[in-house]
């Protein structure tokens, strides 16, 4: 085990699934990712073509021509960065490359910030891609090379993206457990596509669909994402195996036995939560892991016993309401009585949340317990002076 | 598969072919069955959006014999980049060249950035702009090589327009400025001419970039049948001058034994149509002349002074 920086951790996984191509384009909070990467290249420990673009529109654009020529493609972006990939987003997922990247999590623009909230992976929710969300940085480091071997398997092939907190995450130095080269060998096979462009069979890829046939073709993205249901629990239990580490397969549950209270949350968030929710005896919390595909039947499962559901997270649909609240309310509709839902969201645009702010939303849930439900959702930590 | 006899007496497979969907007489079609004849079965092609992958790619057909993708309009070069640095990277670097064919408003607007840091990065791909002059797949908007005088839908000739009124990019010699090694212009008009140029840049190490002029008889408004005959006006005119850049020095031009008045050219289409009725277009087609005028002195265009 080594201290080592997040960003350090995640560049050191990408070099041992050997990639191909390395694309990026550097913004905070995700470079020393990338930077740690070009000095593995550049001192001659990672063997592969790192390209560095003129935008995120072209990293990832690089990352789909070399995933298509049937090279291991990675990139890493965040906040500004993903919206500026987005369009490539959807058309690597829907063209099925298994392009893998860390995805930062940080605040999006208007007012610019560079700081840590979930606005920008959630704004890509519905870009075809896998989103599994970390809690700390040796899971940072292990579902990089987990997201290999879910997006290139067969039944699968999707692209996915680690999503981590920017700076709590990327920037932090914890004790991590490196992955040996050798091991990541045996974990993970080459990339060995069924289709890719080559002139021993040319193909044409990314062809239109008239109307009728286009339907068809997101349809099968669908499909994919449900047999990735199997996949990631699979490659969660091997991975167990091999590395001796697991930190649940769609979800996780802590302290679920006999809560009545539970925290719905992904990321780094749940270090807090875990701090609080320990000297709690009736309150659990359900980690989120696999956003996309979302889990719906362990969601309603782990939540059947709860009283009250306090879905917590950093980013808000204006208008509306977080997109976790919305995504768990769905999913427990027609499934789970009695229940009482609460949503809050806080710590956007890097806003500090201190344990207060967990008990706080504890303190809510029990008033609701008791008293029954008045607000569904609220922000929590608002600075009354400033609005 | 269509096989048939070459100059010289090989035999060229067809890697374009027939039953794409472009307009009868496209300048285009044309140009990409020419350029794939030159470049050969060893190459992977990339489109962005536009006329080339919507009349080739209609899923589950397609008109390509050789490895093609289409991913987006404005990342052409960024894909081939990314093609190109898989191959070297899984030792496949021989087995094929990457090949970029993407129209003028892909190229020269929404995908500059991206070829920009093509060039830079000095990736071996060959990048031809196929330049139609305006967004023909969408309607006929102007695009910024659009020339002057012309009218496009979004630059309309009215009561109080000549139509478009901004000079086109000099997309060559942004090439040049790049360093890039090979750089050539050409036009579907003088198809030989075209093929040897692409011969020239696939050969070429490193990023190399043709400038092709292809007519749109839609967009152009002329008889399909006429394509070719006004590319070659366009050449004829000092329009289009025709050259290699190689290593940054100009070192073959097409000269003009007689160069013609811009008229010949601008008289045969719709898109200019306007300039011979309105008052005030014959300052236009003055302008239009001195376009020409300049390209004669700056390349030596004409044979006899």
């Amino acid at each position: 085990m080594e201290v080592v920086e997040g960003s350090y951790a995640v560049a050191h996984a990408v070099k041992c699934c050997r990639p191909h191509v390395i694309s990026a384009y550097p913004i905070t909070p995700q470079t020393h990712i990338v930077e740690n990467l070009a000095q593995f290249v550049a001192d001659g420990e990672l063997e592969c073509e790192f390209v560095p673009v003129d935008s995120e529109h072209s990293a990832m654009s690089v990352a789909l021509g070399a995933s298509a020529v049937g090279a291991r493609a990675y990139s890493a972006s965040t906040s500004q960065g993903l919206a500026l990939m987005w369009e490539v987003l959807y058309n690597v997922s829907g063209m099925r490359l298994p392009v893998v990247m860390t995805a930062v999590n940080r605040a999006l623009s208007a007012p610019l910030s560079i700081w840590n909230d979930q606005q920008d992976t959630v704004g890509a929710r519905d870009s075809g891609w896998i989103q599994i969300y970390v809690e700390d940085i040796q899971e940072a480091h292990d579902a990089l090379i987990q997201a290999y071997r879910i997006a290139e398997s067969r039944e699968v092939m999707l692209p996915a993206m680690i999503c981590m907190d920017g700076f709590i995450l990327t920037h932090t130095y914890e004790p991590v457990v490196l992955a040996e080269q050798e091991e990541t060998d045996d974990f993970l096979p080459p990339y060995d596509p069924e289709y890719y462009l080559t002139v021993e069979r040319p193909l044409s890829f990314g062809c239109f669909a008239e109307p009728d046939k286009f339907m068809e073709f997101r349809y099968m993205q669908h499909e994919a994402m449900e047999r990735a249901r199997f996949k990631i629990k699979e490659v969660a239990d091997e991975f167990e195996r091999a590395f001796g580490r697991y930190y649940g397969d769609l979800i996780q549950g802590y302290n679920l036995d006999g809560a009545q209270i539970v925290l719905v949350t992904f990321g780094s968030i749940i270090g807090t939560m875990k701090e609080i929710v320990k000297h709690e005896k009736d309150v659990g919390i359900l980690k989120i892991r696999s956003y996309r595909p979302f889990p719906v039947k362990e969601v309603r499962e782990a939540l059947k016993d709860a009283r009250v559901v306090a879905v917590v997270e950093k980013d808000f649909s204006a208008g509306f309401e977080g997109a976790l609240f919305s995504d768990v309310k769905a999913a427990l509709y027609n499934h789970v009585s009695d229940l009482k839902l609460l949503g809050f969201v806080l710590g956007l645009g890097g806003r500090d949340i201190p344990p207060e702010d967990i008990s706080k939303i504890i303190e809510r849930s029990r008033v609701v317990m008791d008293q029954g439900l008045k607000e569904e959702w609220e922000f929590i930590g608002l600075r009354g002076e400033i609005l | 598969m269509g096989v048939y006899r070459f100059e010289g007496g090989d035999t060229v497979k067809n890697l374009f072919v027939s039953g794409h969907r472009a307009c009868a007489g496209c300048g285009m079609a044309i140009a990409v069955k020419l350029i794939l004849e030159a470049a050969g079965e060893d190459v992977i092609v990339v489109s962005p959006t536009g006329c080339l992958e919507i009349v080739s790619s209609p899923y589950p057909e397609t008109s390509w014999r050789v490895p093609w993708i289409h991913s987006l309009f404005e990342n052409a070069a960024s894909v081939a980049s990314g093609i190109e640095a898989g191959l070297k990277a899984l030792g496949r670097k021989h087995e094929a060249k990457v090949l970029a064919i993407a129209g003028d408003g892909a190229t020269a607007d929404i995908g500059m950035g991206p070829l920009s840091g093509m060039f830079e990065r000095g990736h071996d791909i060959t990048y031809i702009c196929y330049d139609n002059e305006a967004y023909m797949n969408t309607g006929v908007q102007r695009s910024s090589m659009t020339p002057p005088g012309a009218s496009a839908t979004t630059s309309p000739a009215g009561k109080v327009s000549f139509g478009e009124i901004h000079p086109k990019k000099d997309l060559a010699s942004i090439a040049v400025a790049h360093g890039v090694g090979y750089v050539a212009t050409a036009s579907v008009g003088y198809g030989l001419d075209l093929m040897r140029k692409v011969r020239r840049a696939i050969d070429h190490d490193g990023p190399s970039f043709i400038h092709l002029h292809t007519s749109c008889c839609t967009g152009w408004r002329h008889p399909s049948s006429k394509t070719i005959e006004i590319s070659r006006l366009a050449v004829l005119t000092g329009l289009w001058p025709l050259y290699e850049v190689v290593d940054g020095e100009i070192t073959d031009v097409k000269r003009l034994p007689k160069r013609l008045p811009v008229e010949d050219y601008l008289k045969t289409q719709g898109r200019f149509s306007h300039l011979f009725r309105m008052e005030g277009g014959e300052e236009i087609i003055r302008r239009i002349q001195a376009i020409a005028d300049a390209n004669a002195e700056r390349f030596g265009l004409d044979l006899e002074g």
